[in-house]
């Protein structure tokens, strides 16, 4: 199997009392909650412990983008990209993902992981998103042109690193004269390219396509839907005529590793609590707005937000459900055993510090995962 | 009482309509919000115009065709609409996104317009005057900060939508955001060519309007020739509901000049 470890880099020190008076963490959130201070130690220490698990073993460190928010200071995550490359030696680093339509020049993004990459001598390891809803009211990109805008955008990228330039490119939203990657991916033809997703039919069917056979990587999602959307991917590169791949079957989870199931949820049962209740939610109209997801999709998800009304998850909803995997190493193992054997899934994605979880526990937490949970995935 | 509901053919869009009274013709485009609840405002018109009321391609259950991606192509569309018609010579009247389309339109061939009428219309921006944000305000804000008059609200907010209400509001919703999201209810081009616009232009605000700011109003007066301007007190974005009457005898006393 292999093995991520990856950080949101929240804002920790945020006045949760203050954030609640607020519709959300995200946009309207005001930036005087910021302390220009306590963030910068933020950076250091998310940078730090992305760096330490090169020393623990893991494949690879993983670093995302989010716009103005606490839930994640990363609006450029390639800057955390390009320090990490500078900290570490042989770990592969991903950026999971850049939202694509939230750009007017998708070229920057193919030019700087080109850069990244050569900087890393082939580390890198790209992720495409279409950013979440509350950045189409952030950016001010119109959310019912998001697909249009990804897919041509993707292409458009992936044209960069792999054509031999200059060509024009000719798309609805973009639109060049020349498309010249100065310099070209030192990975040939080019970057591994993972999709985060939660798990859209029409999102399965495009990165299962044997043109791309792009890692599905399903996110924040309870043990039954990463199961469904998994088997899903699955079951489509069957129909495409190939047999999928473990490598191209992706699951990002948050992931404590304590002695006892008590003592884990003891230590990290506020944590996760705080990341879905207080860093993570939304109302809708900031989430969907209007074009996001199609007029179908967007009904089932209001009326399924509508039935489960504003309960704020507790850890142990969490636990109970899989979103999060929290206990000993017994259990957390046994988790993702019978994971494993239900989808075929070998490429895992930890977050091992998520919400306010301190360095310290996070520190511990990679210890045990790296000593008493990733062994026994390895042939 | 509200007109039965009829159907009309543009190219291959089935638009429905809405169609009552006698007199001159009367077009009257809706506002992002959709087909408007037939009200007493529009008996009063319909007393003395042929009032016509189209349902915008892609709102409510007329469908959304993928050749309308902006607000220059419903422009376009509502001339097209005016030729499959054959009414001859309209009074054209539009209220917040109906008011930007016919603003539009007017730029572009004022051939078959007698006047026009703006209700509150989108389509200019006053720097340091922002719109408010109708796409990040809830349900319960986004009926509340369009009446100035709370027990319009209260009422509205006090009915349960049946499923097939919901299902026309987000298709609303889905085609004011493809219009109207970026640039947020403008178009910068717009304010350069109001000049073209050569028919008598009557301009209703409400003075307590928190989607457009009453001050739009100003740049509405500076760009358009032959321009009159008419702010209704104790009044929100939803002119035509929140002070009906007034609006009416407004729209009717200027479309009865000599």
């Amino acid at each position: 199997m292999h093995f991520t470890g990856f950080t949101l880099m929240p804002y920790r020190s945020l006045d949760m009392e203050a954030r609640h008076k607020e519709r959300s963490a995200w946009v309207v959130l005001p930036n005087s909650l910021y302390d220009p201070v306590k963030g910068a130690d933020e950076y250091e220490s998310h940078i730090s412990l992305l760096t330490r698990a090169e020393d623990l073993g893991f494949d690879a460190i993983a670093v995302n983008e989010h716009h103005q928010t606490a839930y994640g200071i990363m609006p450029a995550p390639n800057l955390i990209a390009s320090a990490l490359i500078q900290r570490t030696k042989r770990v592969k680093i991903a950026v999971l993902g850049r939202a694509l339509p939230l750009t007017n020049n998708p070229l920057f993004i193919a030019e700087e992981m080109a850069m990244l990459d050569n900087m890393s001598r082939g580390r890198m390891i790209a992720g495409f998103v279409r950013g979440i809803g509350t950045e189409y009211h952030s950016t001010g990109t119109n959310p019912v042109f998001s697909h249009e805008r990804f897919h041509e955008a993707h292409d458009l990228i992936v044209q960069a690193w792999t054509r031999p330039g200059p060509f024009e490119f000719e798309g609805e939203h973009y639109n060049f004269k020349y498309v010249n990657c100065w310099p070209r991916p030192y990975q040939q033809p080019r970057p591994p390219i993972w999709i985060p997703s939660q798990g859209s039919s029409e999102t399965v069917k495009w990165a299962a396509d044997p043109s791309r056979k792009y890692q599905f990587l399903v996110t924040f999602s309870s043990t039954e839907l990463v199961t469904r959307y998994l088997t899903a991917y699955r079951n489509q590169c069957t129909e495409f005529g190939y047999e999928c791949s473990g490598d191209q079957l992706g699951w990002a989870v948050p992931v404590y590793v304590a002695d006892t199931d008590e003592k884990a949820k003891e230590e990290a049962g506020r944590a996760i609590e705080t990341l879905f209740g207080d860093f993570l939610p939304n109302p809708w109209e900031m989430l969907l707005p209007p074009g996001y997801t199609s007029m179908s999709s967007m009904k089932q998800t209001m009326k399924l937000r509508s039935s489960l009304g504003k309960v704020r998850p507790t850890a142990d909803m969490l636990i109970a459900s899989g979103t999060a995997l929290i206990g000993s190493a017994k259990t957390v193992r046994q988790k993702i055993s019978e994971m494993v054997d239900r989808t075929g899934v070998n490429s895992l994605v930890t977050m091992l510090q998520f919400g306010t979880l301190s360095d310290e526990l996070t520190k511990r937490n990679m210890d045990m995962f790296a000593s008493e949970v990733m062994p026994h995935f390895r042939k | 009482m509200a007109p039965p509901i009829t159907r009309h053919k543009v190219r291959d869009l089935d638009v429905r309509m809405m169609r009552a009274g006698a007199g001159a013709p009367l077009l009257f485009l809706h506002s992002a919000g959709g087909m408007p609840v037939w009200t007493p405002f529009f008996d009063k018109l319909a007393a003395q115009y042929d009032v016509i009321i189209p349902e915008h391609p892609g709102f409510g259950d007329t469908p959304a065709p993928d050749w309308i991606r902006n607000i220059g192509d419903m422009a376009m569309y509502y001339l097209d609409f005016l030729d499959s018609m054959g009414l001859g010579k309209v009074h054209l009247a539009g209220h917040s996104l109906g008011g930007w389309t016919a603003a539009e339109l007017a730029t572009r061939n004022c051939t078959d317009i007698l006047d026009l009428t703006l209700i509150a219309p989108a389509g200019l921006r006053v720097k340091g005057a922002p719109s408010g944000d109708n796409f990040i305000w809830s349900a319960e804000e986004s009926v509340r900060n369009m009446f100035h008059n709370q027990k319009i609200a209260d009422a509205i907010l006090a009915m349960t939508p049946t499923e097939e209400d919901s299902d026309r509001a987000l298709a609303n919703r889905f085609m004011a955001a493809r219009l109207g999201w970026e640039p947020r209810w403008h178009n910068p081009a717009l304010a350069r060519w109001l000049h073209r616009i050569s028919v008598p232009t009557q301009v209703i605000w409400g003075g307590n309007d928190m989607l457009l700011p009453p001050v739009y109003a100003e740049a509405w007066k500076a760009g358009v020739p032959d321009v009159r301007v008419e702010i209704i007190p104790e009044c929100g974005h939803a002119v035509t509901a929140d002070k009906g009457d007034a609006c009416a005898a407004t729209i009717l006393s200027f479309l009865a000049r000599s």
